[in-house]
């Protein structure tokens, strides 16, 4: 046996033989023909199986992954029927009597070179669409078969160098076990698709192609991120008993689904998840999220090469609204700068850019940037429980800025007969210790608080999170972290208002005690991390963890912290 | 031959769902139906074409159309156009 390590995309574990979608052997040797209509007649059958195919994947597309995914296909089906690909490469046939394949290859790689030379990074990648659509035409010319993983009628899993949107959408669950990639990350495409199909994944091995043969058996530990090819009886046994654990795990977990989130003595608290894109929705819903606590809209401004036009931001924003009926989606305006750069905005390069120009200091300075994002957010506003937060929040008169251009674009839209929400509750990250020692003061201005911890412990422990020197820092149960969590929570409710956190502070299983007793209203997390901290928290007592938090505030490090709640939920 | 110019208003101009909704429109007339801009005609039968022109917001377009049914076909897609909110 052998093992890879790659990125953990999906949880769960598979066992299954390996199946490679390997990529065809497309290569052909350009030669003449002697009759070019029967060479034409040739290449309308391979366009005619493809259009077929095509249609057939868009439906199944349709059927699991829904509409927007299948949208791609309709494009698909118009590059096979595109007049200025086939005319060009029927009359080459005809003129120069030389086989489709030649004719189709050379005309093909002039658009996709046209394409990728585009400076438009949209335009770039619709030379991937055309290069899908084209492999599948040559494949059918030469005759070699064309992986198809439809046609799968055994388990398995399945193993390629990467997954594209036409692989993925064929994949049926009842046989695809999981799947394993060379390359991509926890955000590629292939790993959002897996999350959404809820099957195991480990993606970027970078040589499982090369390490596992066809028909061997693959396990694939989607909880830790690893590959076992050819694993001994032993380890086998091993895996089985894990799955099992985690299937049953699973099933406990997804009989609180529809549940609300109350404690032995009766308390409610709200379990939302963190997201990044309107297509985390789905997991949001399969793991019974109760709202959005954290949309993170950088995804918007990264990876392209300009701005997110309003429009563009709209469609996203409704979507997730739209999608999340009356329950309540915290939009967090840009957040840039620091750690997220965006070249085409061409930020000058800081000693600090932690303590630097980023977040809301860059929105107020470019309020050209923020007003479209601003118009965005209130004219998707009407179409769901919209709750604006602002980022990196240090004083009073930033909150007072931020919300007067809000304002003043709201009256705008207003004015020009755009339908706005008028409950809008508009709140701030608590990430930098002024915010959090200065809580009482936000609180009676501001509609919410939501503590950002992963700043918020670095800010105040001085030590950067990316620097392993100082990692020993980072420390979530700190007294000092609790103390500050505290005053903010009490801030909050003095006045009425409630209090949040989307941190990874809101899912660990040693801080969930310590915060429900502490008081936090909201724990907003990674979707798959919701089921796990309902289960815990539906077998706490809300007064007993308030008594194990006061114990807490007053001890002096955060290993004795960890110690008590060890001790005293039986962890 | 039949002629209109517009303008598009769409502040991320013909991108691949307008396109798409364009092209099918267009496959639907017999008469050879162009697309023009910036100095660059294609087939508005074609979808690389019609993607390959990156026509943006702002930008002024010419449809033309030649053959039987060459009024109806500008018709419609200037129509089209209007109707997805793409321009005007």
């Amino acid at each position: 046996m052998s093992m890879i390590n790659g990125i953990a995309a999906s949880n769960g574990i598979a066992i299954a033989k390996a199946y490679h979608l390997a990529v065809p052997d497309l290569s052909f040797d350009k030669t003449t023909v002697a009759n070019a209509e029967e060479e034409i007649s040739r290449l309308d059958a391979a366009l005619e199986i493809s259009k077929k195919e095509l249609e057939k994947i868009r439906e199944n597309a349709r059927v699991s992954l829904g509409d927007e995914h299948a949208e791609i296909f309709s494009a698909h089906l118009l590059v096979l029927a595109d007049p200025e690909l086939i005319n060009p490469v029927k009359d080459n046939v005809r003129n120069n009597n030389i086989n489709a394949e030649a004719a189709l290859d050379e005309t093909a790689t002039m658009f996709i070179d046209m394409f990728r030379s585009m400076d438009n990074e949209y335009m770039k990648e619709r030379a991937a669409d055309i290069q899908d659509v084209t492999k599948r035409v040559m494949a059918h010319l030469l005759q070699v078969s064309f992986p198809d993983p439809a046609l799968i009628d055994e388990e398995v899993i399945i193993i390629a160098e990467d997954l594209t949107p036409s692989d993925t959408a064929q994949l049926n669950k009842q046989f695809v076990k999981g799947f394993t990639t060379d390359i991509g990350g926890r955000t590629s495409h292939s790993a959002i698709m897996a999350r959404s199909l809820e099957i195991p994944a480990v993606v970027g091995t970078k040589s499982i192609t090369s390490s596992a043969a066809n028909d061997v058996m693959i396990i694939v530990d989607g909880i830790e991120g690893t590959v076992i090819i050819d694993p001994t009886e032993d380890e086998l046994a091993t895996y089985r008993a894990k799955q099992e654990a985690f299937e049953q795990q699973k099933q406990e977990w997804a009989k609180l689904k529809n549940e609300p989130t109350i404690t032995t003595d009766g308390v409610h608290v709200e379990l939302v998840a963190n997201i990044g894109t309107p297509e985390d929705v789905i997991g949001v819903q399969n793991n019974g999220g109760e709202g959005v606590g954290l949309y993170r809209t950088e995804f918007l401004y990264m990876g392209k090469s300009e701005l997110p036009s309003e429009d563009e931001q709209f469609e996203s924003y409704k979507a997730v609204l739209e999608n999340m009926g009356d329950k309540p989606v915290v939009v967090r305006t840009l957040d840039i700068g620091g750690d997220k750069e965006l070249s085409y905005l061409q930020l000058p390069k800081e000693m600090n850019p932690f303590l630097g120009y980023r977040a809301i200091r860059l929105c107020l300075e470019r309020d050209d940037i923020f007003r479209v994002q601003l118009r965005a957010l209130l004219r998707a506003s009407v179409y769901g429980n919209l709750k604006i937060m602002f980022p990196m929040i240090a004083t009073l008169e930033e909150f007072r800025q931020a919300k007067a251009i809000l304002l003043e674009e709201k009256d705008k839209l207003v004015a020009d007969g755009v339908s706005v929400s008028d409950s809008i509750e508009i709140g701030i990250m608590v990430e930098i210790p002024s915010t959090a020692v200065a809580a009482k003061q936000f609180a009676k201005e501001v509609d919410f608080f939501s503590v950002g911890t992963n700043d918020l412990i670095q800010y105040t422990m001085a030590a950067d999170r990316m620097n392993e020197r100082v990692s020993y820092l980072y420390q979530p149960y700190h007294p000092a972290i609790l103390n500050l969590v505290h005053n903010v929570i009490e801030a909050a409710h003095a006045e009425g208002k409630w209090a949040g956190m989307c941190g990874e502070m809101a899912g660990d299983a040693i801080a969930i005690p310590l915060l429900l007793g502490l008081g936090l209203d909201e724990f907003s997390m990674s979707a798959t991390s919701i089921l796990p901290a309902r289960t815990q928290i539906t077998k706490l007592s809300k007064a007993e963890m308030q008594e194990l938090s006061q114990e807490a505030l007053t001890l002096s490090t955060a290993d004795e912290v960890e110690q008590l709640v060890r001790q005293r939920t039986g962890q | 031959m039949a002629e209109k110019t517009m303008t598009i208003t769409d502040e991320t101009g013909v991108h691949a769902r307008p396109a798409t909704i364009l092209v099918n429109k267009a496959g639907g007339f017999k008469s050879d139906i162009q697309l023009a801009y910036n100095g660059k005609s294609v087939n508005l039968k074609s979808i690389m074409g019609v993607m390959s022109l990156g026509i943006p917001q702002g930008a002024e377009i010419t449809i033309s159309a030649e053959g039987d049914d060459a009024e109806e076909a500008v018709n419609t897609i200037a129509e089209t156009i209007k109707s997805e909110g793409l321009g005007e």
